[in-house]
């Protein structure tokens, strides 16, 4: 019995690609922040460009408190999202095609979200990444942080909880 | 004095490059209270099935909002920063209707100032999200 040859590297890249950026275009506060996802993997780093818009204190300059909430928000939801529609994704059930034509599944919502200022926020780029703690059937713990030239010197963390949406 | 810094708090807020960005308005402010009004718009949506605006922009409004109240308590002497802020979203604001957020910094410390808020549509009698939150109380 021969066991079915692996896909090759392009299709493997060509269809998780096309189906996270059909999950991030679809949300329109996502284009009008500039946000972009990179992806590893199943893991993704989220990316935001500096603008001139997401100044908050024109004086020092520092980055908008709510944008960098709005940022780690979008993470967290994104990254709650593509892990449970990866294994639709992989199985061929969720089609990156029908996905970028609009058929986007419902998405997490949110219940609260907390955030702590780490340090302020300068006027350069900035990255985050998201942790789910916990995924429930209705229910989802995630945490987030923020960072912009060190790593291990982040900006702003958060922690949140989600309301899955409804499986039928 | 409170009418000053209610004025230099107003000012300081129009020049924000953000809250001009989401189109926020100053509708009310002094002696540690703020609302601010955010007209609904389309590049703010989160959902796009539904039109409802994403909770990140409430965040933003939350934030500035909050900020705004600290700015414009008689105790506060100037400028302040969100230590952290924790947002309640009890449902989705409707599509169309703008979001009305209203913040009161409640207790002031020399270094911490403590603040809620709550952000409502049209519906007056049942808020889209509260938020309670710490701000840095910054000396001249």
């Amino acid at each position: 019995m021969a066991r079915r040859p692996p896909e090759p590297v392009q299709v493997v890249k060509q269809r998780r690609d096309a189906a996270l950026s059909a999950l991030v275009d679809g949300v329109p506060y996502i284009r009008y922040l500039g946000i972009q996802f990179d992806r590893r993997g199943d893991e993704v780093t989220a990316v935001l460009p500096f603008d001139e818009k997401l100044i908050g204190n024109p004086f020092l300059p520092a980055l908008h408190g709510g944008v960098t909430a709005a940022f780690l928000e979008m993470t967290a939801v994104i990254t709650l999202s593509w892990s449970y529609l990866w294994e639709d994704i992989e199985s061929g059930k969720l089609d990156a095609e029908s996905l970028a034509q609009g058929n986007l599944p419902r998405l997490p919502k949110t219940i609260d979200f907390t955030v702590d200022y780490l340090r302020s926020g300068l006027p350069r780029d900035a990255y985050a990444r998201a942790r789910i703690t916990r995924k429930g059937r209705r229910y989802a713990s995630v945490q987030a942080e923020a960072w912009q030239d060190n790593v291990d010197r982040p900006m702003a963390q958060a922690a949140a909880h989600f309301l899955m949406p409804r499986q039928d | 004095m409170t009418a000053d810094k209610a004025t230099i708090a107003r000012q300081f807020i129009e020049l924000i490059p953000h809250a001009k960005a989401l189109g926020m308005e100053i509708s009310e402010i002094g002696d540690g209270v703020a609302e601010i009004r955010m007209p609904y718009n389309k590049e703010f949506v989160g959902d796009p099935e539904t039109g409802v605006i994403h909770g990140g922009a409430v965040s933003a409004q939350m934030d500035t909002c909050c900020g705004a109240a600290v700015m414009s308590h008689p105790k506060s002497p100037a400028g302040t920063a969100t230590i952290s802020l924790r947002i309640d979203y009890m449902r989705a604001a409707t599509p169309g209707q703008a979001v009305v957020t209203r913040a009161e910094c409640y207790h002031i410390t020399r270094s911490v100032a403590f603040v809620r808020a709550t952000a409502c549509d049209d519906d007056h009698d049942n808020p889209v999200a509260t938020a309670t939150g710490t701000f840095t109380v910054e000396s001249k």
